[in-house]
């Protein structure tokens, strides 16, 4: 056991545990609150795997930005289904087989796969990955075409978003 | 050093989850959170193949980033529908959302 296994044992027992209760506990805050845990022990898989980037932006975008809108969307829906009631639908127990069925199937998948034993190389000296990142996100070569799509993807999400929670009973912007 | 299967494994138990969150929860709010998860699993996933492949290949760690940017426009677009339809009719729950079905 090295450090860097038992590193990544502990926070990924810790953020699957936080997953189980973002997905199992009652109190929809409650949820938002372990998502965050979850998506900090994500970041800290980033930064094992050496992709400090990714472990930059998963705490800026995820844990900054998307965990609190789902924050604001719980308090903004909170009074319906506040804490009675079920949580889970009637049958949630066929989504528990499911679940695990999946996860086996996966891991069944994998275990015959030989590649599963294979061992990080040693980061090539001098080679800064950010810096190939930039390059090959805005190389013609490489993605500048994915990158391009995907603003335009952000920018229709932003009109769509705007366009679908905007009421045209309670605000005329145009007065 | 870690080998690459704790990391699979790893991300199958949160794609796992996610899904279960997905099929189960009544709340909409709830389903997106297990969304979320998943598309976290599949990005440990890419960037777990970025290391243990051609480290000066960068496709993995771009693909992860625009995983990051759909998901951010899915939250947006999805929270803004569960807002619309709160403000129309007053439920969050999904499977009181049947106004396409008759």
């Amino acid at each position: 056991m090295t450090t860097a296994q038992i590193i990544f044992l502990v926070v990924a027992a810790v953020t699957l545990a936080s997953a189980f209760m973002v997905v199992t506990t009652r109190n929809l805050i409650h949820a938002a609150l372990w998502l965050v845990a979850t998506l900090f022990g994500v970041a800290v898989t980033y930064a094992l795997l050496d992709a400090g980037f990714l472990a930059v932006v998963q705490v800026v975008v995820y844990i900054g930005a998307i965990a609190i809108l789902f924050i604001f969307a719980v308090m903004l829906t909170r009074k319906e289904m506040r804490d009675q009631g079920p949580q889970l639908n009637s049958g949630w127990w066929i989504s528990a087989l499911l679940a695990v069925l999946t996860f086996g199937g996966l891991v069944g998948m994998l275990w015959g796969w030989r590649g599963m034993d294979t061992l990080a190389s040693e980061m090539p000296v001098g080679f800064d990955s950010i810096n190939a990142l930039g390059d090959a996100l805005i190389s013609p070569n490489a993605f500048v075409l994915p990158f391009e799509v995907a603003s335009v993807l952000l920018l229709a999400a932003l009109v769509g978003a705007v366009y679908v929670a905007f009421n045209p009973r309670s605000g005329d912007s145009r007065k | 050093m870690i080998p690459l299967s704790w990391y699979l494994i790893f991300a199958a138990g949160l794609f796992s989850l996610g899904l279960f969150g997905v099929l189960a929860r009544r709340n909409a709010v709830a389903i997106l959170l297990g969304v979320e998860l998943m598309l976290n699993a599949v990005n440990i996933n890419l960037a777990a193949f970025w290391r243990y492949g051609n480290v000066a290949d960068m496709t993995g760690q771009v693909f992860a980033i625009i995983v990051f940017a759909v998901a951010a426009a899915e939250v947006a677009v999805g929270l803004a529908l569960v807002i619309s339809v709160y403000r129309s009719r007053n439920t969050v729950v999904a499977d009181e959302i049947d106004m396409l079905k008759w």
